[in-house]
């Protein structure tokens, strides 16, 4: 399957995300400027993390505006699967693209440490290779990574399984609403989390308990996973 | 206040740019005239303390300099060392003291901007960054308020630029009440063939500026920053400037892809005195004229005059002589970027320094003499005096040596700092494979594809200020030591140096003393131990209604690992290894936490170093984690052995059963002798160990065995890991949530 990263000005973990698909993939994302118009045949578009903008208006909300994300909107619409890591999270929820929104960590401060993950649903095309309750570590490194959502977008969410990974054993870094870590559309095709995956691939990251994510929106099997 | 050009120069408005009268006869012959009002501001900011190194020069030419590995010393943005295939790494360190103790946030701010911009603007994409920290006493009303925003500040700026921070201090002392540290360190990687000067070269060419807009902030920074604290400390807010990481990450990726299109001959980055320092020390280097037109210059005020465009230290800038064939290219990059691409000038053949704006030519002076005429002083100095010797058992040994170990575990200054650094970005780049919290910071190195080499850096800062202050020679000696031991207990091999040295007013001949000194023992250190210094900063006159800092000169030390598969942490004992201690018995306690810490007193003479046994012992623990049989490694230094397998028990979450005997337990435990490190290792290697120490002729003592869940000490501690934990982890957090609990337990 066919990888694209989004840059914006102020993506700072693009590299990262780029590394990480390049080695769990076999080959580098497409890499599309935010400025573009039109996306490469993909099969999977990443949004990743960083600064877009500075962060200067609300996380997320000046990048959410640009250009690419009118193509990317379209892609998600035809089945393409997105996925939206940090600040990449925060700019798909600014777009509309995923409900809730991402608000000031409640510690007020940056924070970047490794916390427990709970995957809360196995069956999105993004964690079917995780098994469903199954508790993995994932570091992050966030300034405004609280989840919101109303009372009732917040039951939509949860009825409809849409959470994919919530905080465990006491680790919510930033107060988010029910622990929630990542969420899916309702269709399932967009994931959005502040962890960072892709961050913990390899021995050297003290674990690969994220490139399962990975694998699995990449439909790699896990035995041929490199 | 808009000041005229031909505003008269009275001997008020020399004194306000921080001239003295006999400079101000030197630049009237070097001017041939009287100054016009930007000129005095162009010689204020060429010539003042921060710029002109004019009281430390003497001294600083007395530092080792040179080494086979190093490819640029002292003089450029950063120092350039050689790592092997093909790569160099780039680093300084360099103080943001002044503007972070006035506006805490963006002081610290755009000191970590600054430093990463001297990085990149040599070609090198910053890989690892790291802050030494020092802050007034934790009962000072202020303390919190500058260590929350200082903290903020440097994780502000290095997190949204996309940097780890992968080491640093944080300190506490009454001494910094008045008076923060904020010094910042980063270093990046370049290929050897591509690193960028400032030398300009070429008559004629254009001098393009990039980046930020030039708006009022900053003017007159570096003269404040050469100055000490009165009471008008409020006044001086504006001189602080404000940071933008945003603008600077599209600045680094917008220099990065011009550096490949060959357009820049020479570049060179705004800092202290912004458009002033640049535009001369490119073309005083390069041994030509430059010729500015401020009309041309992208500002985002209005009315701003010739001398505030002169002396802003607005961030995010820099300045570039560019190959002429190559401006379309280069303007369609920083066009991408969002970024200001404007020509502004030209490199002349007539050595001036010309400066234009709206008609009129406001300032034109000789370049050369801007920056190689600064005065240069030969400060008087005292020689320090030397406490005299505190012998063991003169001091009093407390009857509760578990009480003692957890008080100092929890101190503000040895408790954990995971407080500061989980606000840093340890992580982003995916290459960082020891973050705060051990012995040295290490990042992997990679190809140009990403995937790993084997090989990897290690990075440390240290210093010791109050055995400086006891000592300067040997307090400067213990922090390049100290460098070097940290470099060591990951497994790397030292490389260099780059010093941020910190000191009161040099006008004083007592401090000027110290700074004699403590240059002295950094010389002798560096030049023993191998580790040349290729960058650095000064900063002077770092006081507060005349009470000057502890004397600090911080030293940052980069290391190399050849293979990433042997590096040694803190943690990572097993059981049942064999734990042993390379040196001897500690007997020292003049200076010692111990001895501030419980006893409440700051006395006695600094230990000294051997710089001869610290190499040995150095050189045989790099081979002994080389070989790959070492499970953790950690050296012994503020609080002694016992805090020293205190961290390690901690860090690995294992206890140990260790055999100590001593008629000094106090001194054993606590003591602060230098040059020594403990190692774990499985029981199976223990003899091949002991045999190699012996073969080394290094001292060494098994002391124990990695056992259990306590810390286990001879008869004199014994505590749970658990609780040391626990101990350790909560003062910074209490303290800074306010919590009385931790203040009353001060």
């Amino acid at each position: 399957m066919k990888s694209t990263v989004i840059q914006f000005p102020g993506s700072n973990r693009d590299r990262d995300m780029i590394a990480a698909l390049t080695k769990i993939n076999g080959e580098a994302p497409s890499l599309v400027w935010h400025t573009d118009t039109e996306i490469p045949a993909t099969d999977l578009i990443v949004v990743p993390g960083g600064f877009s903008y500075g962060d200067y208006l609300r996380s997320g909300a000046i990048a959410a505006r640009s250009p690419v994300m009118a193509e990317i909107a379209k892609r998600a619409e035809q089945g393409v699967r997105v996925l939206g890591v940090c600040n990449g999270f925060q700019i798909l929820t600014e777009a509309g693209l995923l409900p809730g929104a991402l608000m000031r960590n409640a510690g007020i401060r940056f924070v970047c440490t490794n916390v427990k993950l709970k995957v809360e649903n196995a069956d999105t095309v993004f964690t079917n290779q995780y098994s469903r309750g199954e508790i993995i570590p994932c570091p992050v490194a966030h300034h405004d990574g609280n989840y919101f959502a109303d009372s009732t977008t917040l039951k939509q969410i949860e009825d409809n399984g849409q959470v994919a990974f919530r905080y465990a054993e006491e680790t919510n870094p930033n107060g988010s609403v029910n622990d929630i870590a990542g969420i899916t559309n309702k269709t399932g095709n967009i994931l959005g989390m502040m962890p960072h995956p892709e961050n913990l691939i390899e021995a050297d990251h003290g674990g690969d308990a994220g490139r399962a994510l990975f694998t699995s929106a990449l439909n790699i099997v896990a035995n041929e996973a490199a | 206040m808009t000041v005229e050009n031909n505003h008269p120069i009275t001997e008020e408005l020399i004194s306000e740019h921080g001239i003295t009268p006999d400079e101000y006869q030197r630049l009237l012959e070097l001017t041939g005239r009287e100054p016009s009002y930007t000129e005095l501001g162009i010689w204020s900011a060429m010539w003042n303390e921060h710029c002109s190194y004019k009281s430390s020069k003497k001294w600083l030419k007395t530092l080792p300099t040179e080494g086979p590995r190093v490819i640029c010393g002292p003089g450029e943005n950063a120092g350039v060392v050689d790592i092997g295939n093909g790569e160099a790494v780039i680093f300084k360190m360099e103080s943001h003291n002044h503007p972070s103790f006035i506006e805490p946030y963006q002081g610290a701010a755009t000191g970590v901007g600054g430093i990463l911009r001297d990085v990149f603007t040599m070609g090198a994409r910053p890989v690892a960054a790291m802050n030494a920290l020092r802050f007034g006493s934790p009962e000072h009303p202020k303390t919190r308020h500058l260590v929350s925003g200082v903290v903020a500040g440097v994780g502000g700026y290095g997190n949204s630029f996309g940097v780890p921070t992968v080491g640093g201090e944080v300190n506490f002392h009454s001494r910094y009440n008045g008076n923060i540290l904020v010094n910042a360190f980063a270093a990046g990687i370049a290929k050897t063939d591509a690193i960028f000067y400032s030398e300009a070269k070429g008559v004629g060419l254009p001098i393009v500026y990039l980046g930020a807009k030039t708006g009022r902030d900053g003017v007159g920074g570096a003269t404040m920053a050469s100055a000490e604290f009165g009471a008008d400390i409020e006044e001086k807010r504006p001189t602080v400037q404000v940071g933008d990481p945003f603008t600077e990450k599209c600045l680094l990726e917008a220099c990065l892809e011009l550096m490949k299109t060959g357009a820049i001959i020479s570049i060179q980055d705004m800092g202290a005195a912004g458009l002033t320092c640049s535009a001369v020390e490119m073309g005083a280097k390069g041994n030509l004229g430059v010729e500015l037109n401020l009309d041309l210059v992208p500002v985002r005020e209005e009315n701003m005059t010739a001398y505030e465009m002169m002396l802003s230290e607005s961030q995010e800038r820099m300045l570039m002589v560019l190959e002429p064939s190559k401006e379309e290219e280069a303007k369609a990059i920083f066009v991408k970027w969002g970024l200001d691409f404007a020509i502004v000038g030209k490199t002349t053949d007539d050595l001036r320094f010309s400066v234009l704006h709206q008609g009129e030519e406001v300032a034109n002076l000789p370049i050369k003499e801007l920056g190689d005429e600064a005065p240069e002083y030969d400060r008087p100095y005292i020689e320090p005096g030397i406490h005299s010797g505190l012998d063991a058992s003169d001091v009093e040994q407390v009857e509760d040596l578990n009480a003692a170990t957890l008080k100092i575990l929890g101190s503000p200054d040895m408790c954990s700092r995971r407080w500061v650094w989980e606000q840093y970005d340890t992580l982003i780049q995916s290459n960082s494979l020891q973050i705060p919290g051990g012995d040295s910071g290490v990042i992997r190195l990679v190809d140009d594809n990403g995937e790993p080499t084997g090989r990897g850096l290690a990075f440390t800062s240290d210093v010791t200020p109050r055995y400086v202050e006891a000592d300067p020679f040997e307090g400067g000696k213990q922090a390049v030591a100290e460098c070097y031991r940290n470099l060591s207990a990951v497994g790397a091999e030292p490389l260099a140096t780059t010093d941020n040295l910190n000191f009161g007013n040099p006008e004083k001949p007592e401090i000027m003393g110290q700074f004699v000194f403590s240059i002295k023992g950094i010389g002798e250190a560096v030049s023993q131990l191998a580790m040349p210094i290729v960058s650095g900063n000064v900063s002077l006159y770092n006081e507060t209604n005349g009470e000057a800092i502890l004397p600090t000169p911080t030293i940052g030390a980069v290391g190399l690992i050849e293979d990433v598969g042997t590096m040694a942490r803190v943690g990572g004992a097993q059981d049942q290894d064999a734990v042993f201690l390379i040196g001897t018995e500690a007997e020292h306690l003049g200076q010692s936490i111990y001895l501030r810490e419980i006893l409440e007193l700051e006395d006695g003479p600094a230990p000294q170093v051997d710089l001869l046994t610290e190499k040995m012992r150095g050189e045989f623990v790099r081979a002994a984690i080389g070989s790959g049989e070492i499970t953790s490694c950690h050296d012994i230094s503020d609080g002694g052995l016992v805090i020293a397998l205190a961290e390690m028990c901690m860090a690995s979450n294992k206890g140990m059963q260790i055999d100590v005997n001593s008629n000094h337990p106090h001194a054993a435990l606590f003591g602060e002798d230098q040059s020594r490190y403990i190692l774990t290792m499985s029981e199976d290697y223990a003899n091949m160990f002991a045999a190699n120490a012996e073969g080394s002729g290094v001292f060494f003592q098994r002391l124990g065995t990695v056992t259990g869940e306590r810390l286990a000490i001879g008869k004199y501690v014994s505590l749970s890991v658990e609780e040391m934990k626990q101990t350790h982890e909560a003062w910074f957090p209490d303290y800074m949530d306010g919590n009385m609990a931790a203040e009353a337990a001060e």
